[in-house]
């Protein structure tokens, strides 16, 4: 594998060479279905015997209760909400997935910063800033997009559950129809995924298909990425 | 984005204050505050990590000493980023004066002392407007600490640097940690136009000088209200 780099100015305080485990990311948007692939990836990895550690957006202990209090009052303009997403990150990235890499497991991402920047250019931040504000993350070994149109997403959506406020967009669309909101919010978004999947090389895995289909899909990835082979000849330890 | 090397458009003027803890700029503050308001000028005030938003995670947080260089640097952007947008820039479209104790230059002193990178801490807060007056209250480590030590005995964990392991004692971690952030300080002085006050002069001494920087470059704002005061501070030396 390829010396482990930051995507930006990085943290100076802070040394990569001891880091020895992978991440993999997997991105997406709301309802394609990643809590699934996860949970299966995650198995199918551990009885390859890797050991596995998963990490969602906004979980860390530092700052989810702000987040969600924000969330609750809408309280956010755009500075704040991409600040503190940032801040949450950081917690992650540093307290979590930094030392479970230097211990050698797979993180698997539910979501990394790509979500970050799809999320806040559809809300009009700035590029260039929103990217150099997430300097400090490292980069993934493997970035998996489960991609959807956004008709079969929203079909997805609505079986599921109803609309969510925040899924659809309507903090930046007052007065919009839920349906309509989170229609052109989702295209949007699904375009920004769309042209950073090109520019920085995801996996883009058609997500319209079975479960088990994408599942394949992203073994393959996986394995290759990871140099897992069907048959790894063992040496019995002490034979 | 105009930034922190453009000038604002907006019809008010800000105002801000730095220097390390100790230093005696929130007093300086006030006193120009109050002069201010004594004139009749609106003065509208704000400091440095107060808005609702964050700071009970901040308080939390710190009490924990849970945070790492660049959390802290992030959450402290985040504050700021409330403020300008709810207590800094509305006031100044009103035409008033803000003044603010402690700006983004804070936040490059410090938290570049900490040990994120410096061009990350200046893009970070890039959506930062330029202040019309900004002061640096310029004392050495250890004039601060004694005044710090005399008024309330116990240094604060990451006022003192404690969070960087420099020393066990804290009265060493604040002088190792605080003179890095002078350092940052004084490089900052010319690249962003400070207004350096001797913060070691009495406090009446430094006032004066204050009144007659702020009365120099807000001349225009101030006018009308200077034209009813008696005791006018012209003869005092500007220092530059």
């Amino acid at each position: 594998m390829a010396a482990r780099r930051y995507i930006g100015t990085g943290l100076p305080y802070r040394d990569l060479t001891d880091i020895d485990g992978h991440l993999i990311v997997v991105e997406g948007s709301d309802g394609v279905g990643r809590t699934t692939q996860l949970a299966l990836l995650r198995t199918w990895l551990e009885v390859q015997g890797f050991g596995v550690i998963e990490t969602g957006w906004t979980r860390s202990q530092l700052v989810h209760d702000t987040i969600d209090l924000a969330k609750a009052g809408n309280s956010m303009n755009l500075l704040t909400f991409n600040l503190l997403y940032a801040t949450d990150f950081a917690d992650r990235l540093e307290n979590e997935i930094m030392p479970a890499l230097r211990s050698g497991f797979i993180v698997l991402a539910d979501r990394y910063i790509y979500t970050a920047f799809a999320r806040a250019i559809v809300r009009g931040a700035s590029r260039e800033w929103i990217r150099k504000l997430y300097g400090f993350a490292i980069e993934a070994d493997l970035v998996l997009y489960l991609r959807v149109d956004v008709d079969t997403l929203i079909h997805r959506v609505l079986l599921a559950d109803s609309l969510d406020y925040w899924e659809a967009g309507m903090d930046h669309n007052p007065g919009f129809d839920p349906y309509d909101s989170f229609k052109v919010y989702q295209s949007r978004l699904l375009r920004e995924y769309d042209n950073m999947a090109e520019e920085l090389g995801f996996t883009v895995i058609d997500a319209r298909r079975s479960v088990e289909e994408i599942q394949q899909d992203l073994h393959a990835s996986i394995s290759a990425a990871l140099g897992i082979t069907a048959e790894q000849p063992v040496e019995v330890p002490g034979a | 984005m105009p930034g922190l090397s453009e000038r604002h458009s907006f019809p008010g003027r800000l105002i801000i204050v730095e220097g390390i803890d100790g230093s005696g700029k929130t007093t300086q503050a006030s006193l120009l505050r109050n002069w201010l308001a004594s004139l009749g000028v609106p003065v509208f005030w704000t400091e440095w990590n107060s808005s609702t938003l964050v700071k009970a995670t901040t308080k939390r947080a710190k009490k924990d000493s849970a945070l790492t260089p660049t959390t802290f640097s992030l959450l402290h952007a985040t504050d700021f980023a409330d403020r300008l947008s709810f207590k800094i820039i509305p006031p100044l479209k009103a035409g008033m004066i803000v003044i603010a104790d402690r700006y983004a230059y804070t936040a490059f002193a410090r938290d570049t002392a900490r040990g994120v990178h410096p061009e990350w801490v200046r893009s970070l807060y890039s959506f930062a407007i330029k202040p019309d007056v900004a002061f640096y209250f310029k004392v050495p480590i250890q004039v601060s600490l004694k005044r710090l030590l005399g008024a309330r005995m116990k240094l604060k964990f990451y006022e003192a640097g404690m969070d960087m392991g420099l020393s066990k004692d804290p009265a060493e971690s604040f002088e190792l940690f605080q003179s890095k952030v002078l350092d940052e300080y004084d490089r900052m002085s010319e690249e962003y136009g400070f207004h350096v006050i001797d913060a070691v002069q009495p406090i009446q001494v430094q006032q004066r000088q204050v009144r007659a920087v702020v009365q120099r470059e807000l001349g225009e704002s101030l006018a009308s209200y200077l034209v009813h005061t008696a005791n006018g501070v012209r003869s005092e030396t500007v220092p530059t």
